[in-house]
């Protein structure tokens, strides 16, 4: 290479980009920010974050946020257009719905949350588990995970609730239990690529157990793709979730859940669209803002998943 | 030089990239007669993307520029995609490297012969069959009706190979462009797959530019060689006169080959050079890139 | 395999007649382990149907025999229903009835549940298959436009069109149709199947009132059937397409970049001819089975979209017979549709032998 390096103070942003560093950390920083880069490139992707982030505040500063109360009903105002009063109009009880939204979106990311927390982790369990331990018991799991991918995701939803009792926390295990047999799938393809890797048999050289070799060195190699691919299922747990609550299987009335508020206002549809609308809107912009999120993610932390 | 078939000057291929303009070929410059000329480079640079075009197979956002770029007299830069398809195939082909690529994995052999032939000589279902025959017994294959109905994952590389020349050279083309097309195959067959093609192009007057990057291979095969190195010709010679090579970086090639007549303890590395790049081209590379 | 590492110096040796059938006995044992991995998929859906029918907060006892029935008539059919015998035996019990085609009787309609299930499975089949076949006929053709364009208008709606799919609640998006063409526009025909002047005209042949009517030259009840099915089929067919779409360009990419497409190029194929006649072969394989998919997340799907639609098929049964606590005919249901998902990836699975060379 050239013979005389030109010495001069470095930028902040020359250090991130570093081709040589002089450190892991900087190294480490430099990628995260390279990643970065491509990511703020995306601007689909950041629209879909700038929404999220909105929601999220949404949710924490709710009280404050809702020019009402979402349960204060006010029979004689009912079921009125948009206004100056109710930007989005009132429901059939009279509520205002823009509060009622608002609210909602705390129990939007609750489900969604603990759905996306619980399901890639029982995942990420089976699967390594499989890929690594092989023979019978990778036999015997992925047979299971098999027949969980078999069922029709909805229905088993459904009967699992139906057999739980309707609550949030029983649509959120139902959810969890129809989600997580594609993150032991992948979960399983990534440990099977791993397991032979030279490293590993360095660290079972070592002396590593086969649980330290999972926990150590297995899992935080499956976390990156699963992490896409939560964030590409994000959008279907919201879908799904609002499905179950649009049957009257989810968040019980008078919680201010969107699929419900959809349900509540099917009857109204024709005279006082509203009132079914505006919640719909609402899951529609969300899950829109995940499934771009999703996207960039992806451009990032998967290159080779995202030719496709 | 006899007339010549094809003419090529200042032939540049670049892509834009993130970190700007890449070029992949900076003023690439040769004529091609009824010959075999060799192209030889390390991977990367250039010699792949000379071949594709000329055959303008460069995909836009890839643009191709060139002084003159003509075949038979008759220029064929960036011609309209109608047109340039007339010439693919019937006057220019080209075989590739890997049979097992390159071929359709699920139109039968038979049917991808006939397909080569009828694009550009048309006739009946019955001609196409008899030349598509006729073309496998040229590359030496034995049982060729039966080869006909069979898929390409059913034969082997070295069959492979020569059903890809008995399919490139059906419509009688006047070049073939070989684009490492023995690198993919047993070390056991290319010798054969070799003078297979090489018999039918001399037959045939054809001229061949063979791409590799074994310059050995090369040197025995071609009439001349050009080196490339970094998108550009670095020396062009006759194969007999290579060991007077004077570019270093043929030089260099040349004395990491490993030789039963003169062994050595270690086979040098081979150096690179920044300044190569340029040469007396003298582009001035402006900023990092 | 002929010849592998020969070079095909030699002839290539005539597959001998053992050789020939070792090869099939290889293909039929291969097909011999699909079903039975299937099959063991299935047992499995079983075991979890019955264990939530156990898990049931809901006596099933006291459904049969109602809040008033003494010890002594609670005993007895908790007897007959079998459930003082171990949970092997009562799910082998279950087992037996199932494969026999008994699921018990729906508390809801006092029916044999096989009996409901006769009646409201056509109608969602017909959905299905009229969303699938709108999902296919715009979904392939858009998506591989997509990608021979890549970047192009066409991606560009491609990629919105799918995006959007994904996004949006089907629930939702049927309400807003209904608003839209019936309420509004009046285009179509509002819920149900069929307008209450063509209720039972069409004799019943197939269940499905669009071939019914077709069957009887009922040209009348034919328009009214399809300005009713044709809001909810599109409705579905548009998921369908988001992901059909979506399937078909991404292997028409990884096609695109395959080597063989430059071969085509270089013989002088026109890009059209390099994209239907070569790539087009390619992708037509593995879309089989996204069809195949699709098709059955439709027949899933439309449980929802009955709902909107007050389309009395599989999915509105099932909901219905759940709100009522009526396991019998959820169960029932639940294994219909669980068991056309199997079936359907035996199907695609053997289509896929079939049509690709390689797998001979």
């Amino acid at each position: 290479m050239s013979e005389s390096p030109i010495t001069r103070p470095q930028s902040r942003r020359e250090w991130l980009l570093s081709d040589a560093p002089q450190t892991r950390r900087q190294a480490r920083l430099g990628a995260i920010y390279q990643g970065w880069l491509t990511f703020r490139a995306n601007k689909l992707a950041m629209f879909g974050l700038i929404i999220l982030i909105l929601l999220i505040f949404m949710a924490v500063f709710a009280p404050w946020l809702a020019p009402q109360s979402p349960f204060a009903q006010n029979l004689a105002g009912r079921l009125q257009p948009p206004s100056a009063e109710h930007w989005l109009g009132t429901d059939a009880l009279g509520r205002d719905i823009l509060s009622r939204l608002i609210h909602g979106s705390r129990i939007t990311l609750f489900i969604v949350g603990t759905v996306a927390l619980i399901a890639p982790i029982i995942g990420l369990f089976i699967g390594t588990v499989a890929g690594f331990a092989g023979g019978w018991v990778d036999q015997v799991l992925m047979r299971i995970t098999d027949i969980f991918l078999a069922f029709p995701k909805l229905i088993l939803a459904l009967a699992f609730v139906a057999a739980l009792g309707p609550s949030i926390g029983n649509a959120v295990l139902a959810l969890a239990l129809t989600a997580w047999p594609p993150y032991a799938r992948l979960a399983r393809a990534e440990t099977l690529t791993i397991r032979h890797a030279d490293y590993i048999a360095a660290a079972r050289l070592q002396g590593a157990g086969p649980l330290r070799l999972l926990i150590r060195h297995i899992w935080p190699l499956c976390i990156s793709s699963l992490i896409v691919r939560v964030a590409l299922d994000m959008a279907g747990i919201i879908l799904s979730a609002a499905g179950l609550g649009f049957l009257g299987l989810g968040a019980q009335p008078p919680m201010p859940e969107w699929g419900a508020m959809i349900s509540d206002g099917r009857v109204y549809i024709l005279d006082h669209w509203w009132v079914a609308a505006m919640p719909g809107l609402a899951i529609f912009i969300v899950s829109l803002a995940f499934n771009l999120l999703g996207d960039g993610l992806r451009d990032v932390l998967d290159p080779k998943g995202a030719k496709e | 030089m006899t007339q010549s078939l094809l003419q090529v000057r200042n032939l540049r291929v670049t892509f834009p990239s993130r970190q700007g303009e890449f070029h992949a070929v900076r003023g690439v410059s040769f004529d091609l007669g009824r010959e075999r000329l060799g192209v030889v480079g390390e991977s990367g640079s250039g010699k792949s993307m000379t071949g594709r075009a000329i055959l303008g197979l460069v995909r836009p956002p890839g643009r191709v520029t060139a002084d003159r770029l003509e075949l038979d007299g008759e220029s064929i830069l960036n011609l309209p995609e109608r047109r340039m398809r007339k010439l693919r195939g019937s006057r220019i082909s080209m075989v590739m490297q890997d049979p097992k690529f390159s071929l359709n994995p699920v139109m039968t052999v038979g049917d991808q012969i006939m397909e080569a032939y009828r694009l550009h000589a048309g006739g009946s279902r019955d001609i196409a069959r008899q030349k598509a025959l006729e073309m496998l017994n040229a590359v030496q294959i034995r049982d060729p009706e039966r080869v006909m109905k069979t898929y390409p994952h059913e034969v082997s590389g070295g069959m492979g190979q020569r059903i890809m020349i008995a399919m490139m050279l059906a419509p009688d083309p006047q070049i073939l462009i070989a684009d490492e097309p023995t690198s993919a195959l047993d070390v056991s067959v290319r010798g054969e797959v070799l003078s297979i093609m090489d018999g039918l192009v001399r037959d045939r007057g054809m001229g061949l530019i063979f791409i590799s990057h074994d310059l050995n291979l090369v040197s025995k095969f071609c009439d001349r060689v050009l080196i490339m190195y970094a998108g550009r010709i670095v020396e062009t010679l006759a194969a007999s006169d290579l060991h007077n090579a004077r570019h270093p970086y043929t030089q260099g090639l040349l004395s990491s080959l490993p030789r039963l007549d003169a062994p050595v303890k270690r086979l040098p590395v081979l150096q690179r050079e920044e300044s190569w790049r340029d040469g007396e081209l003298q582009i001035k590379l402006s900023g990092k890139i | 395999m002929i010849d592998t590492n020969t070079g095909g110096q030699g002839p290539i040796p005539p597959a001998s007649a053992p050789d020939r059938r070792a090869a099939r006995k290889r293909r039929l044992r291969s097909i011999a382990g699909t079903v039975l991995s299937l099959a063991l998929t299935l047992l499995g859906l079983l075991l979890v149907t019955f264990i939530i029918g156990r898990v049931m907060p809901i006596d099933p006892v006291l459904k049969v025999v109602g809040d008033r029935a003494t010890q002594a008539q609670y005993d007895a059919a908790y007897q007959a229903m079998g459930l003082d015998q171990p949970l092997v035996v009562q799910f082998f019990r279950y087992l037996t009835e199932v494969l026999t085609g008994d699921f018990g009787r729906s508390i809801s309609t006092g029916q044999p549940v096989i009996e409901d299930i006769k009646r409201v499975f056509p109608a969602t089949l017909e959905l299905a298959t009229l969303g699938t076949l709108i999902g296919v006929s715009i979904g392939v053709p858009l998506g591989v436009i997509a990608a021979a364009r890549r970047g192009g208008i066409i991606d560009q709606v491609a990629r919105v069109v799918a995006l959007v799919g994904y996004s949006m609640p089907i629930f939702w998006l049927g309400l807003m149709g209904l608003l839209l063409f019936y309420g509004i526009l009046g285009w179509v025909g509002g819920p149900g199947r069929q307008g209450i002047i063509y209720d039972g005209m069409v004799p019943h042949v197939t269940g499905m009132i669009l071939v019914d009517s077709l069957i009887a030259g009922d040209w009348g009840a034919f328009r009214d059937a399809f300005s009713h099915i044709i809001l909810p089929a599109s409705l579905l067919g548009y998921f369908s397409l988001a992901y059909i779409s979506r399937m078909t360009r991404s292997f028409m990419l990884e096609q695109l970049s395959a080597e063989y497409i430059t071969t085509g190029r270089v013989k002088g194929l026109s890009e059209r001819a390099v994209i239907w006649r070569h790539a087009f072969r390619n992708i037509s394989i593995p879309l089989v089975t996204v069809i195949a998919l699709s098709f059955g997340s439709l027949l899933e799907g439309s449980v929802l979209t009955e709902i909107i639609f007050s389309w009395p098929g599989l999915g509105q049964y099932i909901t219905k017979t759940l709100l009522a606590g009526d396991m019998n005919a959820v169960l029932g249901g639940t294994v219909v549709v669980g068991t056309c998902f199997i079936g359907l990836n035996l199907l695609s699975d053997l289509l896929y032998r079939v049509l690709d060379p390689r797998s001979k």
